[in-house]
Protein backbone atom coordinates (compact mmCIF):
# COMPACT_ATOMS: atom_id res chain seq x y z
CA UNK A 1 0.00 0.00 0.00
CA UNK A 2 1.23 3.43 -0.83
CA UNK A 3 0.66 5.82 2.07
CA UNK A 4 1.24 8.91 -0.02
CA UNK A 5 -1.63 8.12 -2.37
CA UNK A 6 -4.17 10.95 -2.55
CA UNK A 7 -7.79 10.54 -1.47
CA UNK A 8 -8.71 10.76 -5.12
CA UNK A 9 -6.36 7.95 -5.96
CA UNK A 10 -7.76 5.79 -3.21
CA UNK A 11 -11.34 6.43 -4.30
CA UNK A 12 -10.42 5.50 -7.86
CA UNK A 13 -8.82 2.37 -6.57
CA UNK A 14 -11.95 1.55 -4.59
CA UNK A 15 -14.01 1.91 -7.77
CA UNK A 16 -11.63 -0.32 -9.67
CA UNK A 17 -11.65 -3.06 -7.10
CA UNK A 18 -15.40 -3.00 -6.55
CA UNK A 19 -16.63 -2.17 -10.03
CA UNK A 20 -19.03 -5.09 -10.24
CA UNK A 21 -20.65 -4.33 -6.93
CA UNK A 22 -20.96 -0.60 -7.65
CA UNK A 23 -22.60 -1.40 -10.98
CA UNK A 24 -24.96 -3.80 -9.27
CA UNK A 25 -25.92 -1.14 -6.71
CA UNK A 26 -26.36 1.42 -9.48
CA UNK A 27 -28.73 -0.91 -11.28
CA UNK A 28 -30.67 -1.48 -8.06
CA UNK A 29 -30.88 2.27 -7.63
CA UNK A 30 -32.08 2.78 -11.18
CA UNK A 31 -34.71 0.07 -10.82
CA UNK A 32 -35.98 1.51 -7.54
CA UNK A 33 -36.15 5.10 -8.78
CA UNK A 34 -37.24 4.14 -12.29
CA UNK A 35 -40.14 1.97 -11.18
CA UNK A 36 -41.24 4.56 -8.63
CA UNK A 37 -41.21 7.26 -11.33
CA UNK A 38 -43.18 5.11 -13.79
CA UNK A 39 -45.89 4.56 -11.23
CA UNK A 40 -45.72 8.20 -10.16
CA UNK A 41 -46.25 9.30 -13.77
CA UNK A 42 -49.12 6.87 -14.23
CA UNK A 43 -50.79 8.36 -11.15
CA UNK A 44 -49.64 11.98 -11.34
CA UNK A 45 -50.22 12.87 -14.99
CA UNK A 46 -53.83 11.63 -15.24
CA UNK A 47 -54.55 13.12 -11.82
CA UNK A 48 -53.03 16.46 -12.84
CA UNK A 49 -55.15 16.49 -16.00
CA UNK A 50 -58.28 15.49 -14.11
CA UNK A 51 -57.71 18.22 -11.53
CA UNK A 52 -57.95 20.90 -14.24
CA UNK A 53 -61.64 20.01 -14.42
CA UNK A 54 -62.16 20.22 -10.66
CA UNK A 55 -60.70 23.37 -9.10
CA UNK A 56 -61.77 22.62 -5.53
CA UNK A 57 -60.21 19.19 -5.49
CA UNK A 58 -57.11 20.61 -7.21
CA UNK A 59 -56.39 22.89 -4.26
CA UNK A 60 -56.74 20.06 -1.77
CA UNK A 61 -54.66 17.55 -3.71
CA UNK A 62 -51.85 20.01 -4.41
CA UNK A 63 -51.78 20.93 -0.74
CA UNK A 64 -51.54 17.31 0.36
CA UNK A 65 -48.78 16.65 -2.17
CA UNK A 66 -47.03 19.77 -0.89
CA UNK A 67 -47.23 18.55 2.70
CA UNK A 68 -45.78 15.15 1.76
CA UNK A 69 -42.84 16.92 0.11
CA UNK A 70 -42.06 18.75 3.34
CA UNK A 71 -41.84 15.56 5.44
CA UNK A 72 -38.11 14.88 5.88
CA UNK A 73 -37.21 11.84 3.84
CA UNK A 74 -35.77 9.92 6.75
CA UNK A 75 -39.02 10.41 8.63
CA UNK A 76 -41.17 9.32 5.69
CA UNK A 77 -39.14 6.16 5.28
CA UNK A 78 -39.50 5.69 9.04
CA UNK A 79 -43.27 5.97 8.76
CA UNK A 80 -43.37 3.46 5.90
CA UNK A 81 -41.67 0.73 7.92
CA UNK A 82 -44.35 0.17 10.59
CA UNK A 83 -47.15 0.64 8.05
CA UNK A 84 -45.80 -2.02 5.71
CA UNK A 85 -44.85 -4.29 8.61
CA UNK A 86 -48.55 -4.98 8.88
CA UNK A 87 -48.39 -6.85 5.58
CA UNK A 88 -44.90 -8.18 6.29
CA UNK A 89 -43.14 -5.81 3.88
CA UNK A 90 -41.73 -3.61 6.64
CA UNK A 91 -38.24 -3.35 5.22
CA UNK A 92 -36.80 -3.61 1.76
CA UNK A 93 -38.02 -2.52 -1.66
CA UNK A 94 -41.74 -1.95 -1.03
CA UNK A 95 -41.69 0.80 1.63
CA UNK A 96 -38.87 2.60 -0.18
CA UNK A 97 -40.73 2.37 -3.47
CA UNK A 98 -43.93 3.76 -1.97
CA UNK A 99 -42.09 6.62 -0.27
CA UNK A 100 -40.46 7.59 -3.57
CA UNK A 101 -43.79 7.47 -5.40
CA UNK A 102 -45.22 9.83 -2.80
CA UNK A 103 -42.30 12.24 -3.07
CA UNK A 104 -42.64 12.38 -6.86
CA UNK A 105 -46.28 13.34 -6.80
CA UNK A 106 -45.95 17.06 -6.15
CA UNK A 107 -43.67 17.99 -9.05
CA UNK A 108 -45.49 15.72 -11.46
CA UNK A 109 -49.05 16.64 -10.50
CA UNK A 110 -48.27 20.32 -10.15
CA UNK A 111 -46.48 20.63 -13.48
CA UNK A 112 -49.13 18.62 -15.33
CA UNK A 113 -51.92 20.59 -13.73
CA UNK A 114 -50.32 23.96 -14.46
CA UNK A 115 -49.42 22.96 -18.01
CA UNK A 116 -52.87 21.71 -18.97
CA UNK A 117 -54.53 24.56 -17.10
CA UNK A 118 -52.51 27.05 -19.14
CA UNK A 119 -53.25 25.58 -22.57
CA UNK A 120 -54.31 28.51 -24.75
CA UNK A 121 -58.12 28.61 -24.39
CA UNK A 122 -58.40 29.41 -28.11
CA UNK A 123 -56.60 26.22 -28.97
CA UNK A 124 -58.73 24.18 -26.61
CA UNK A 125 -61.76 25.84 -28.18
CA UNK A 126 -60.57 25.03 -31.67
CA UNK A 127 -60.06 21.40 -30.64
CA UNK A 128 -63.65 21.22 -29.43
CA UNK A 129 -64.85 23.17 -32.45
CA UNK A 130 -63.40 20.73 -34.99
CA UNK A 131 -65.25 17.95 -33.20
CA UNK A 132 -62.64 16.20 -31.08
CA UNK A 133 -63.87 14.10 -28.18
CA UNK A 134 -62.42 14.91 -24.76
CA UNK A 135 -59.95 12.03 -25.00
CA UNK A 136 -58.86 13.07 -28.49
CA UNK A 137 -58.42 16.64 -27.32
CA UNK A 138 -56.23 15.59 -24.40
CA UNK A 139 -54.04 13.22 -26.41
CA UNK A 140 -53.86 15.03 -29.74
CA UNK A 141 -53.68 18.61 -28.55
CA UNK A 142 -53.30 19.27 -24.84
CA UNK A 143 -50.56 16.79 -23.91
CA UNK A 144 -48.40 17.27 -27.04
CA UNK A 145 -48.44 21.02 -26.54
CA UNK A 146 -47.43 20.77 -22.88
CA UNK A 147 -44.79 18.02 -23.02
CA UNK A 148 -41.94 20.40 -22.07
CA UNK A 149 -43.66 21.49 -18.85
CA UNK A 150 -44.83 18.00 -17.89
CA UNK A 151 -41.37 16.58 -18.58
CA UNK A 152 -39.77 19.29 -16.46
CA UNK A 153 -41.85 17.99 -13.55
CA UNK A 154 -40.74 14.43 -14.26
CA UNK A 155 -37.12 15.54 -14.39
CA UNK A 156 -37.40 17.29 -11.05
CA UNK A 157 -38.96 14.17 -9.54
CA UNK A 158 -36.27 11.88 -10.94
CA UNK A 159 -33.35 13.95 -9.70
CA UNK A 160 -35.06 14.37 -6.34
CA UNK A 161 -35.66 10.62 -6.07
CA UNK A 162 -32.13 9.66 -7.00
CA UNK A 163 -30.98 11.71 -4.00
CA UNK A 164 -33.68 10.55 -1.64
CA UNK A 165 -33.21 6.96 -2.83
CA UNK A 166 -29.97 6.95 -0.84
CA UNK A 167 -32.01 6.74 2.34
CA UNK A 168 -33.63 3.57 1.01
CA UNK A 169 -30.47 1.68 1.91
CA UNK A 170 -31.14 2.37 5.59
CA UNK A 171 -34.36 0.36 5.41
CA UNK A 172 -32.74 -2.42 3.46
CA UNK A 173 -33.84 -1.51 -0.05
CA UNK A 174 -30.32 -1.51 -1.45
CA UNK A 175 -29.10 0.90 -4.09
CA UNK A 176 -26.14 3.24 -4.02
CA UNK A 177 -27.07 4.37 -0.49
CA UNK A 178 -25.61 1.04 0.65
CA UNK A 179 -22.10 2.38 -0.04
CA UNK A 180 -22.77 5.35 2.16
CA UNK A 181 -24.55 3.57 5.00
CA UNK A 182 -22.00 0.76 5.18
CA UNK A 183 -19.11 3.17 4.68
CA UNK A 184 -20.30 5.21 7.65
CA UNK A 185 -20.73 2.23 9.96
CA UNK A 186 -17.36 0.87 8.99
CA UNK A 187 -15.61 4.26 9.05
CA UNK A 188 -14.54 3.56 5.48
CA UNK A 189 -14.19 7.01 3.87
CA UNK A 190 -13.39 5.89 0.36
CA UNK A 191 -16.56 3.87 0.29
CA UNK A 192 -18.68 6.85 1.39
CA UNK A 193 -17.07 9.14 -1.16
CA UNK A 194 -17.43 6.58 -3.92
CA UNK A 195 -21.12 6.32 -3.09
CA UNK A 196 -21.53 10.07 -3.19
CA UNK A 197 -19.74 10.33 -6.52
CA UNK A 198 -21.71 7.48 -8.05
CA UNK A 199 -24.98 9.09 -6.98
CA UNK A 200 -23.99 12.47 -8.40
CA UNK A 201 -22.98 10.93 -11.71
CA UNK A 202 -26.24 9.01 -11.84
CA UNK A 203 -28.24 12.18 -11.09
CA UNK A 204 -26.49 14.22 -13.77
CA UNK A 205 -26.73 11.45 -16.37
CA UNK A 206 -30.41 10.93 -15.63
CA UNK A 207 -31.08 14.63 -16.08
CA UNK A 208 -29.18 14.72 -19.37
CA UNK A 209 -30.98 11.62 -20.58
CA UNK A 210 -34.36 13.08 -19.67
CA UNK A 211 -33.57 16.36 -21.41
CA UNK A 212 -32.75 14.37 -24.50
CA UNK A 213 -35.97 12.37 -24.13
CA UNK A 214 -37.91 15.60 -23.66
CA UNK A 215 -36.50 16.94 -26.93
CA UNK A 216 -37.45 13.74 -28.66
CA UNK A 217 -41.00 13.76 -27.33
CA UNK A 218 -41.70 17.44 -27.91
CA UNK A 219 -43.42 17.98 -31.27
CA UNK A 220 -41.42 20.16 -33.64
CA UNK A 221 -43.88 23.03 -33.74
CA UNK A 222 -43.98 23.38 -29.94
CA UNK A 223 -41.36 25.63 -28.42
CA UNK B 1 -80.69 26.21 -42.42
CA UNK B 2 -79.72 27.71 -39.06
CA UNK B 3 -82.76 28.95 -37.23
CA UNK B 4 -82.71 30.75 -33.89
CA UNK B 5 -86.04 30.60 -32.07
CA UNK B 6 -86.26 33.04 -29.17
CA UNK B 7 -82.80 32.14 -28.00
CA UNK B 8 -81.66 33.44 -24.63
CA UNK B 9 -78.35 32.92 -22.90
CA UNK B 10 -77.78 33.80 -19.26
CA UNK B 11 -74.31 33.42 -17.75
CA UNK B 12 -74.29 32.74 -14.02
CA UNK B 13 -77.38 34.23 -12.41
CA UNK B 14 -77.78 37.57 -14.04
CA UNK B 15 -75.61 38.22 -17.10
CA UNK B 16 -78.01 38.05 -20.02
CA UNK B 17 -75.61 37.82 -22.94
CA UNK B 18 -78.28 36.98 -25.54
CA UNK B 19 -81.86 38.08 -25.10
CA UNK B 20 -84.68 36.40 -27.03
CA UNK B 21 -83.05 36.42 -30.43
CA UNK B 22 -84.87 34.95 -33.42
CA UNK B 23 -83.31 34.88 -36.83
CA UNK B 24 -82.88 32.64 -39.83
CA UNK B 25 -79.80 31.91 -41.85
CA UNK B 26 -80.88 30.56 -45.21
CA UNK B 27 -78.86 28.09 -47.19
CA UNK B 28 -75.94 29.63 -49.07
CA UNK B 29 -76.25 32.93 -47.29
CA UNK B 30 -73.72 34.91 -45.25
CA UNK B 31 -75.31 36.49 -42.20
CA UNK B 32 -73.05 38.88 -40.31
CA UNK B 33 -73.58 39.27 -36.57
CA UNK B 34 -72.59 42.87 -35.96
CA UNK B 35 -72.45 45.04 -32.87
CA UNK B 36 -70.25 46.65 -30.24
CA UNK B 37 -67.98 44.65 -27.93
CA UNK B 38 -69.86 42.57 -25.40
CA UNK B 39 -73.21 42.64 -27.20
CA UNK B 40 -73.33 38.83 -27.37
CA UNK B 41 -72.16 38.03 -30.91
CA UNK B 42 -69.68 35.34 -29.92
CA UNK B 43 -72.12 33.79 -27.50
CA UNK B 44 -74.83 33.70 -30.16
CA UNK B 45 -72.44 32.03 -32.58
CA UNK B 46 -71.06 29.45 -30.17
CA UNK B 47 -74.47 28.20 -29.19
CA UNK B 48 -74.86 26.76 -32.69
CA UNK B 49 -72.08 24.18 -32.31
CA UNK B 50 -72.71 23.57 -28.65
CA UNK B 51 -69.67 25.41 -27.32
CA UNK B 52 -72.15 27.34 -25.18
CA UNK B 53 -75.34 25.89 -23.80
CA UNK B 54 -78.71 27.46 -24.57
CA UNK B 55 -80.53 28.85 -21.53
CA UNK B 56 -83.88 29.25 -23.23
CA UNK B 57 -85.34 28.89 -26.71
CA UNK B 58 -83.89 26.62 -29.37
CA UNK B 59 -81.64 26.54 -32.40
CA UNK B 60 -82.54 24.37 -35.36
CA UNK B 61 -79.92 23.07 -37.76
CA UNK B 62 -81.51 21.71 -40.92
CA UNK B 63 -84.80 21.70 -39.07
CA UNK B 64 -83.52 19.64 -36.14
CA UNK B 65 -82.97 20.99 -32.65
CA UNK B 66 -79.23 21.07 -32.06
CA UNK B 67 -79.88 19.95 -28.51
CA UNK B 68 -81.12 16.62 -29.84
CA UNK B 69 -78.07 16.10 -32.07
CA UNK B 70 -74.76 14.48 -31.17
CA UNK B 71 -72.51 17.41 -30.31
CA UNK B 72 -69.32 15.93 -31.71
CA UNK B 73 -70.88 14.88 -35.02
CA UNK B 74 -72.55 18.26 -35.30
CA UNK B 75 -69.23 20.07 -34.86
CA UNK B 76 -67.66 18.02 -37.62
CA UNK B 77 -70.46 19.20 -39.92
CA UNK B 78 -69.97 22.86 -39.09
CA UNK B 79 -66.72 24.60 -39.93
CA UNK B 80 -65.45 26.84 -37.15
CA UNK B 81 -62.98 29.69 -37.66
CA UNK B 82 -61.78 32.00 -34.89
CA UNK B 83 -59.87 35.25 -34.80
CA UNK B 84 -56.64 33.85 -33.40
CA UNK B 85 -56.91 31.06 -36.03
CA UNK B 86 -56.60 28.39 -33.30
CA UNK B 87 -54.20 26.27 -35.31
CA UNK B 88 -52.68 23.41 -33.32
CA UNK B 89 -49.00 24.33 -32.75
CA UNK B 90 -47.97 20.67 -32.45
CA UNK B 91 -49.34 19.70 -35.84
CA UNK B 92 -47.96 20.39 -39.29
CA UNK B 93 -49.92 22.53 -41.72
CA UNK B 94 -51.09 19.38 -43.48
CA UNK B 95 -52.24 17.79 -40.23
CA UNK B 96 -54.02 20.97 -39.23
CA UNK B 97 -55.83 21.29 -42.54
CA UNK B 98 -56.91 17.66 -42.59
CA UNK B 99 -57.83 17.31 -38.94
CA UNK B 100 -61.57 16.93 -39.50
CA UNK B 101 -61.12 14.41 -42.36
CA UNK B 102 -58.72 12.62 -40.03
CA UNK B 103 -61.31 12.52 -37.25
CA UNK B 104 -63.82 11.28 -39.82
CA UNK B 105 -61.32 8.53 -40.75
CA UNK B 106 -60.94 9.37 -44.43
CA UNK B 107 -58.28 7.31 -46.17
CA UNK B 108 -54.85 8.79 -46.74
CA UNK B 109 -55.20 9.38 -50.48
CA UNK B 110 -58.45 11.23 -50.09
CA UNK B 111 -56.99 13.39 -47.30
CA UNK B 112 -53.97 14.13 -49.41
CA UNK B 113 -56.02 15.14 -52.43
CA UNK B 114 -58.23 17.32 -50.30
CA UNK B 115 -55.22 19.00 -48.73
CA UNK B 116 -53.79 19.90 -52.11
CA UNK B 117 -57.12 21.12 -53.40
CA UNK B 118 -57.67 23.36 -50.36
CA UNK B 119 -54.18 24.84 -50.47
CA UNK B 120 -54.59 25.82 -54.10
CA UNK B 121 -57.94 27.39 -53.20
CA UNK B 122 -56.10 29.96 -51.07
CA UNK B 123 -53.07 30.17 -53.32
CA UNK B 124 -50.55 28.46 -51.04
CA UNK B 125 -48.09 25.89 -52.31
CA UNK B 126 -49.11 22.50 -50.94
CA UNK B 127 -45.64 20.98 -51.01
CA UNK B 128 -43.86 23.98 -49.50
CA UNK B 129 -46.09 24.07 -46.48
CA UNK B 130 -46.93 20.41 -45.98
CA UNK B 131 -44.38 19.73 -43.25
CA UNK B 132 -44.19 23.21 -41.79
CA UNK B 133 -45.65 24.31 -38.48
CA UNK B 134 -48.09 27.15 -37.79
CA UNK B 135 -45.53 29.38 -36.05
CA UNK B 136 -43.50 29.47 -39.25
CA UNK B 137 -46.33 31.21 -41.14
CA UNK B 138 -47.35 34.86 -41.32
CA UNK B 139 -50.60 35.99 -39.72
CA UNK B 140 -52.37 36.13 -43.07
CA UNK B 141 -51.17 32.67 -44.04
CA UNK B 142 -52.22 31.24 -40.69
CA UNK B 143 -55.66 32.73 -41.11
CA UNK B 144 -56.00 31.21 -44.58
CA UNK B 145 -55.08 27.83 -43.10
CA UNK B 146 -57.67 28.41 -40.37
CA UNK B 147 -60.30 29.00 -43.06
CA UNK B 148 -59.45 25.95 -45.17
CA UNK B 149 -59.24 23.76 -42.10
CA UNK B 150 -62.86 24.67 -41.45
CA UNK B 151 -63.71 23.87 -45.08
CA UNK B 152 -61.83 20.57 -45.16
CA UNK B 153 -64.67 18.10 -44.76
CA UNK B 154 -66.89 20.27 -46.96
CA UNK B 155 -69.32 21.18 -44.18
CA UNK B 156 -72.59 22.72 -45.28
CA UNK B 157 -72.27 25.50 -42.72
CA UNK B 158 -69.51 27.66 -41.25
CA UNK B 159 -69.24 29.70 -38.08
CA UNK B 160 -66.66 32.46 -38.31
CA UNK B 161 -65.84 34.59 -35.26
CA UNK B 162 -64.03 37.73 -36.42
CA UNK B 163 -61.93 35.51 -38.65
CA UNK B 164 -59.97 38.38 -40.16
CA UNK B 165 -60.02 40.66 -37.12
CA UNK B 166 -56.37 40.24 -36.19
CA UNK B 167 -55.03 41.08 -39.65
CA UNK B 168 -53.78 44.44 -40.81
CA UNK B 169 -56.20 46.34 -43.08
CA UNK B 170 -54.54 45.60 -46.41
CA UNK B 171 -54.21 41.87 -45.83
CA UNK B 172 -57.71 41.83 -44.37
CA UNK B 173 -59.23 43.34 -47.52
CA UNK B 174 -57.36 40.86 -49.66
CA UNK B 175 -58.47 37.85 -47.62
CA UNK B 176 -62.04 39.15 -47.57
CA UNK B 177 -62.06 39.35 -51.36
CA UNK B 178 -60.45 35.96 -51.63
CA UNK B 179 -62.98 34.47 -49.25
CA UNK B 180 -65.92 36.01 -51.10
CA UNK B 181 -64.74 34.56 -54.37
CA UNK B 182 -64.36 31.13 -52.75
CA UNK B 183 -67.82 31.50 -51.27
CA UNK B 184 -69.31 32.28 -54.69
CA UNK B 185 -68.15 28.80 -55.74
CA UNK B 186 -68.96 26.93 -52.56
CA UNK B 187 -72.20 28.52 -51.41
CA UNK B 188 -71.81 27.69 -47.75
CA UNK B 189 -74.28 28.80 -45.14
CA UNK B 190 -72.25 31.18 -43.02
CA UNK B 191 -72.65 32.98 -39.72
CA UNK B 192 -69.94 35.60 -39.53
CA UNK B 193 -69.16 37.74 -36.48
CA UNK B 194 -67.76 41.21 -36.99
CA UNK B 195 -67.67 44.49 -35.16
CA UNK B 196 -66.68 46.40 -38.26
CA UNK B 197 -69.59 47.85 -40.20
CA UNK B 198 -67.55 48.04 -43.41
CA UNK B 199 -66.68 44.38 -43.20
CA UNK B 200 -70.31 43.54 -42.46
CA UNK B 201 -71.53 45.50 -45.48
CA UNK B 202 -68.98 43.86 -47.71
CA UNK B 203 -69.35 40.28 -46.52
CA UNK B 204 -72.98 40.03 -45.51
CA UNK B 205 -76.01 39.04 -47.54
CA UNK B 206 -77.78 40.08 -44.37
CA UNK B 207 -76.67 41.83 -41.22
CA UNK B 208 -77.97 41.13 -37.72
CA UNK B 209 -77.16 44.21 -35.68
CA UNK B 210 -77.12 43.60 -31.95
CA UNK B 211 -76.99 45.65 -28.79
CA UNK B 212 -76.86 44.30 -25.23
CA UNK B 213 -77.88 40.84 -26.36
CA UNK B 214 -80.90 42.04 -28.30
CA UNK B 215 -81.40 42.04 -32.03
CA UNK B 216 -81.81 45.64 -33.22
CA UNK B 217 -82.27 45.04 -36.93
CA UNK B 218 -81.96 42.05 -39.22
CA UNK B 219 -81.84 43.06 -42.84
CA UNK B 220 -79.83 43.39 -46.02
CA UNK B 221 -76.84 45.75 -45.86
CA UNK B 222 -78.50 48.28 -48.13
CA UNK B 223 -81.66 48.38 -46.04
CA UNK B 224 -79.66 48.72 -42.85
CA UNK B 225 -77.82 51.65 -44.41
CA UNK B 226 -80.80 53.37 -45.93
CA UNK B 227 -83.53 52.55 -43.46
CA UNK B 228 -82.11 52.13 -39.99
CA UNK B 229 -84.79 50.75 -37.67
CA UNK B 230 -83.90 52.99 -34.72
CA UNK B 231 -81.44 55.54 -33.39
CA UNK B 232 -78.96 52.91 -32.29
CA UNK B 233 -78.78 51.48 -35.79
CA UNK B 234 -78.34 54.84 -37.46
CA UNK B 235 -75.66 55.81 -34.97
CA UNK B 236 -73.86 52.54 -35.47
CA UNK B 237 -74.04 52.93 -39.23
CA UNK B 238 -72.59 56.41 -38.93
CA UNK B 239 -72.77 59.58 -40.98
CA UNK B 240 -71.08 58.32 -44.09
CA UNK B 241 -73.60 55.64 -44.90
CA UNK B 242 -73.86 56.64 -48.54
CA UNK B 243 -70.17 56.04 -49.02
CA UNK B 244 -70.42 52.80 -47.05
CA UNK B 245 -73.20 51.54 -49.26
CA UNK B 246 -70.98 52.08 -52.30
CA UNK B 247 -69.15 48.93 -51.20
CA UNK B 248 -72.08 46.73 -52.13
CA UNK B 249 -72.89 48.35 -55.46
CA UNK B 250 -70.91 47.49 -58.54
CA UNK B 251 -70.49 49.04 -61.94
CA UNK B 252 -72.74 46.36 -63.43
CA UNK B 253 -75.54 47.50 -61.07
CA UNK B 254 -75.12 51.09 -62.13
CA UNK B 255 -75.12 50.43 -65.86
CA UNK B 256 -78.55 48.82 -65.53
CA UNK B 257 -80.15 52.17 -64.77
CA UNK B 258 -77.65 54.79 -65.85
CA UNK B 259 -75.90 55.29 -69.15
CA UNK B 260 -72.14 55.72 -69.11
CA UNK B 261 -70.60 58.74 -70.83
CA UNK B 262 -69.26 58.01 -74.33
CA UNK B 263 -66.37 60.40 -74.14
CA UNK B 264 -64.49 62.77 -71.91
CA UNK B 265 -63.88 66.43 -72.55
CA UNK B 266 -60.15 66.00 -72.40
CA UNK B 267 -58.44 63.27 -74.38
CA UNK B 268 -56.08 62.24 -71.60
CA UNK B 269 -55.85 58.55 -70.76
CA UNK B 270 -57.68 57.52 -67.61
CA UNK B 271 -57.56 54.45 -65.37
CA UNK B 272 -59.51 51.40 -66.55
CA UNK B 273 -61.83 49.36 -64.35
CA UNK B 274 -63.96 46.28 -65.04
CA UNK B 275 -67.71 45.91 -64.60
CA UNK B 276 -67.37 44.00 -61.35
CA UNK B 277 -65.50 46.78 -59.55
CA UNK B 278 -67.34 48.15 -56.53
CA UNK B 279 -68.48 51.75 -56.75
CA UNK B 280 -66.47 52.44 -53.63
CA UNK B 281 -63.27 51.54 -55.44
CA UNK B 282 -64.45 53.52 -58.49
CA UNK B 283 -65.01 56.55 -56.32
CA UNK B 284 -61.47 56.17 -55.03
CA UNK B 285 -60.08 56.06 -58.57
CA UNK B 286 -62.21 59.02 -59.64
CA UNK B 287 -61.03 61.19 -56.78
CA UNK B 288 -57.42 60.22 -57.34
CA UNK B 289 -57.30 60.79 -61.08
CA UNK B 290 -56.72 64.14 -62.67
CA UNK B 291 -59.63 63.77 -65.08
CA UNK B 292 -61.97 62.80 -62.23
CA UNK B 293 -63.19 59.86 -64.30
CA UNK B 294 -62.61 56.17 -64.94
CA UNK B 295 -62.88 54.17 -68.13
CA UNK B 296 -65.08 51.10 -67.83
CA UNK B 297 -63.98 48.09 -69.85
CA UNK B 298 -65.78 44.86 -70.74
CA UNK B 299 -64.31 41.37 -70.56
CA UNK B 300 -62.40 41.94 -73.81
CA UNK B 301 -60.80 45.02 -72.23
CA UNK B 302 -62.62 47.33 -74.66
CA UNK B 303 -63.75 50.66 -73.26
CA UNK B 304 -67.53 50.74 -73.09
CA UNK B 305 -67.84 54.16 -71.51
CA UNK B 306 -66.71 56.53 -68.81
CA UNK B 307 -67.86 56.96 -65.25
CA UNK B 308 -67.43 60.11 -63.20
CA UNK B 309 -68.56 61.55 -59.90
CA UNK B 310 -71.76 62.98 -61.32
CA UNK B 311 -72.96 59.58 -62.54
CA UNK B 312 -72.13 57.85 -59.25
CA UNK B 313 -73.99 60.53 -57.38
CA UNK B 314 -77.03 60.24 -59.64
CA UNK B 315 -77.05 56.48 -59.07
CA UNK B 316 -76.88 56.82 -55.27
CA UNK B 317 -79.71 59.33 -55.21
CA UNK B 318 -81.86 57.01 -57.32
CA UNK B 319 -81.23 54.24 -54.77
CA UNK B 320 -82.30 56.07 -51.67
CA UNK B 321 -85.70 56.83 -53.17
CA UNK B 322 -86.35 53.15 -53.84
CA UNK B 323 -88.56 50.50 -52.22
CA UNK B 324 -89.98 49.95 -48.74
CA UNK B 325 -87.55 48.17 -46.46
CA UNK B 326 -88.43 45.21 -44.28
CA UNK B 327 -88.04 46.31 -40.72
CA UNK B 328 -87.45 44.42 -37.53
CA UNK B 329 -88.97 46.20 -34.57
N1 LIG C 1 -68.09 32.49 -19.95
C1 LIG C 1 -68.70 33.63 -19.59
N2 LIG C 1 -69.08 33.82 -18.31
C2 LIG C 1 -69.72 34.95 -17.94
N3 LIG C 1 -70.02 35.96 -18.77
C3 LIG C 1 -69.65 35.84 -20.04
C4 LIG C 1 -68.98 34.67 -20.53
N4 LIG C 1 -68.75 34.83 -21.85
C5 LIG C 1 -69.26 36.02 -22.17
N5 LIG C 1 -69.80 36.65 -21.10
C6 LIG C 1 -70.47 37.94 -21.09
O1 LIG C 1 -71.52 37.91 -22.03
C7 LIG C 1 -71.59 39.12 -22.76
C8 LIG C 1 -71.48 38.83 -24.24
O2 LIG C 1 -70.18 38.33 -24.53
P1 LIG C 1 -69.73 37.94 -25.98
O3 LIG C 1 -68.38 37.36 -25.87
O4 LIG C 1 -70.76 37.10 -26.62
O5 LIG C 1 -69.66 39.37 -26.69
P2 LIG C 1 -69.14 39.77 -28.13
O6 LIG C 1 -70.25 40.51 -28.77
O7 LIG C 1 -68.61 38.59 -28.85
O8 LIG C 1 -67.98 40.79 -27.79
P3 LIG C 1 -66.58 41.04 -28.54
O9 LIG C 1 -66.89 41.89 -29.74
O10 LIG C 1 -65.80 41.80 -27.53
O11 LIG C 1 -66.00 39.73 -28.89
C9 LIG C 1 -70.50 40.01 -22.22
O12 LIG C 1 -71.09 40.87 -21.27
C10 LIG C 1 -69.55 39.05 -21.55
O13 LIG C 1 -68.92 39.68 -20.48
MG1 LIG D 1 -66.64 38.05 -29.55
Amino acid sequence: MNDHQSTFGRVMEYFQNNMDWVIELTIEHIILVGSAIMVAILIGVPLGIYLTTNKKLAGTVLNIAGVIMTIPSIALFGIMVPIFSIINYGIGFVPAFVALVLYSQLPIIRNTYTAIHNVDPQIRDAAKGVGMSTIQRIFKVEIPNTIPVIMAGVRTAVVLNIGIGVIAAFIGAGGLGTLISQGITRGYHEMVISGAIAISILGISADLFLRFLQKLLTPKGVS
Amino acid sequence: MIQYNNVTKVYGDDITAVDQVSLNVNEGEIVVLLGPSGCGKTTLLRMVNGLETITDGDILFNGESIQSLNEIELRRKIGYVIQSNGLFPNMTIEQNVTIVPHLLKWDQNKKNERYEELMSLVGLDAEDYRKRYPHELSGGQQQRIGVIRALAADPPAMLMDEPFGALDPIIRERIQDEFLSIQRELNKTILFVSHDINEAIKMGDKIALMKNGQLMQFDTPSNILQNPANDFVSQFVGQDRTIKSLTIHFVYDLVKTIELKDSLSSSATVKKASLDTSLRDILGFVLESEEQAVAIVNEEQEIIGYLDFELINRYMVSLSSEDDPVRVP
